[in-house]
């Protein structure tokens, strides 16, 4: 079980390089953005891995804080700026 | 038994986040990259989390595992679409 | 087999997180840094957890991940689009080759004498005995700390100085984002999806941060992550144009924002009065002293960061409504 664990922790890794090439390449802003969601999801899942692996519970918050400020990080980018005080 | 299964489980949920990714990287447009982005997202993430679960000591890890994956479907689904929406406006130019 | 995976995997986590670091400093293109930082933040979080430190993956995930993020983005947002392509890239070109080759040759060696003294530290730190020394003064200790959780008794018992130190610096920080006048315009009013989820996901935020403030007793968890996530759902309000977003008006918001150091010394004064020494905390009250420093320092860190995104002072606190009461008294006589 933790050699299966091991390998599917490797490969949300490449997983996530494959994302880390997207966000490098990207040609605009939002490709960037969708290729940090799945960086993130891709985190999230390392991190339940990490944490039966580990046997580390509280591995388990920090990817639920870790999904919740991905979600936070993609209404920044599109939150649309007023020009002028109110 | 629970072990094949979950080990079964597992591997096709890494399989879909590679699936996921090689999309990201190889469609044409932001807009079909959405499709391959929320595919990792539900069912690479799902079916992670229930490969994950059959491993949990008690009720109250399997539960925090399904409100990480509800969180990540609901929150993902809006952000992909804001994401898409915002390049939209930026496209159209505004 | 096991090991061989991980050693793999932490490679390739080492890797990448590095090169993202190059990468996010090397680019021009500064919303192509802002967002590779971001990339970065989120990988670091995850290095903490596989180094079992899961207190600073989750400091990490709620501040450097998440809220850094939104504020660079929304920094970056603010700068004006460049002309042309061409001319953001001409003009640090040209900034670039005006330094002389002996000031860059210089830098590069101081950077690199302080990256070997950081290298020989930590081989060295890792090469003396007793290594142990620490967790054991620690773990002895532990059961008269008023709380189970290693981390938290250090920051908020063995250490609590330094935390109201800490604290007394964000309270400084305060002061400067003050001195950058107005608050930012804001945002437009949120569209009905971005509204959908505003409506599900701050309460959410608000509990996690209750929970993490909560648990930081037991297991990882506590102040700073607590704040940085309730600051999360404020920063979430902003963006979505909501008028109110959790800050309170006028003097409640200077209250909020000492509410931390002064909680802190309130405690500290108090149990120097009782003839204990300064935060030295009675095994019997110390788990309610530390929850009640906790929650005060939560709702400082949260306001603080919060006022970092707004970038400058509220409307309701100062500049705007001074500037309007002057006014009135001016007119009045």
């Amino acid at each position: 079980m933790p050699e299966l664990l091991s390998l599917s922790a490797l490969g949300l890794v490449f997983a996530l390089l494959l994302g880390l090439l997207r966000v490098l390449h990207g040609p605009g802003a939002g490709d960037r953005m969708l290729a940090i969601q799945l960086i993130g999801t891709a985190g999230v899942g390392m991190l339940l891995i990490l944490s039966v692996l580990l046997n580390q519970p509280a591995l388990l918050d920090v990817a639920l804080l870790l999904a919740l400020l991905a979600a936070v990080t993609a209404t920044a980018f599109t939150g649309q700026q007023k020009t002028h005080h109110d | 038994m629970i072990n094949i299964l979950s080990s079964i489980l597992i591997l096709a949920g890494v399989f879909f986040y590679l699936a996921g990714s090689i999309g990201l990287l190889r469609l044409p447009d932001l807009y079909s990259r959405l499709h391959a982005l929320t595919k990792a997202d539900n069912l690479g993430l799902g079916l992670l989390m229930a490969g994950l679960a059959l491993h949990s000591q008690d009720l109250f890890t399997m539960l925090k595992l399904l409100l990480i994956w509800l969180a990540v479907l609901a929150a993902s689904a809006t952000s992909a679409h804001l994401i898409a929406r915002q390049a939209r406006r930026q496209e159209t130019g505004s | 087999m096991n090991t061989m995976g991980l050693l793999v995997f932490d490679g390739l986590l080492l890797f990448s997180i590095v090169g993202l670091a190059w990468a996010s400093l090397a680019t021009t293109d500064v919303r192509r840094g802002v967002i590779l930082f971001m990339a970065f933040g989120l990988l670091l979080a995850v290095a903490w957890g596989r180094l079992l430190a899961p207190d600073v993956a989750l400091a990490e995930a709620a501040i450097g991940a998440g809220l850094s993020g939104a504020l660079l983005l929304a920094a970056v947002h603010r700068q004006p689009r460049p002309l042309s392509p061409g001319a953001t890239h001409d003009s640090l070109y040209r900034s670039a080759a005006a330094v002389s080759m002996v000031v860059r040759w210089v830098v590069t060696l101081l950077s690199a004498a302080l990256a070997g003294t950081l290298a020989w530290g930590l081989l060295h730190a890792f090469s003396s005995t007793p290594q142990d020394m620490l967790p054991r003064a620690i773990a002895e200790n532990l059961a008269a700390s008023g709380v189970s959780n290693p981390v938290t008794a250090v920051l908020l018992n063995f250490r609590a100085y330094d935390t109201l130190l800490e604290l007394a610096v964000l309270l400084t920080s305060v002061l400067g984002i003050f001195s950058l006048g107005p608050a930012t315009p804001g945002y437009q009013p949120a569209g009905p999806i971005f509204d959908g989820l505003v409506r599900w996901l701050v309460p959410v935020l608000i509990l996690m941060a209750g929970y993490l403030l909560w648990v930081g007793a037991h297991a990882p968890g506590g102040a700073f992550q607590a704040g940085a996530t309730l600051a999360a759902a404020g920063v979430v309000l902003r963006l979505a144009g909501r008028a109110r977003i959790g800050l309170p008006e006028g003097f409640a918001l200077r209250i909020v924002m000492t509410a931390g150091v002064s909680v802190f010394l309130l405690v500290g004064l108090t149990l120097l009065l009782l003839g204990r020494p300064f935060l030295g905390y009675p095994p019997a009250w110390a788990g309610a002293l530390i929850l009640l420093i906790e929650t005060a320092a939560m709702l400082s860190i949260a306001a603080t960061l919060l006022l970092a995104f707004l970038g400058g002072q509220p409307e309701s606190t100062g500049v705007k409504a001074a500037a309007n009461r002057q006014r009135e008294e001016i007119s009045r006589c």
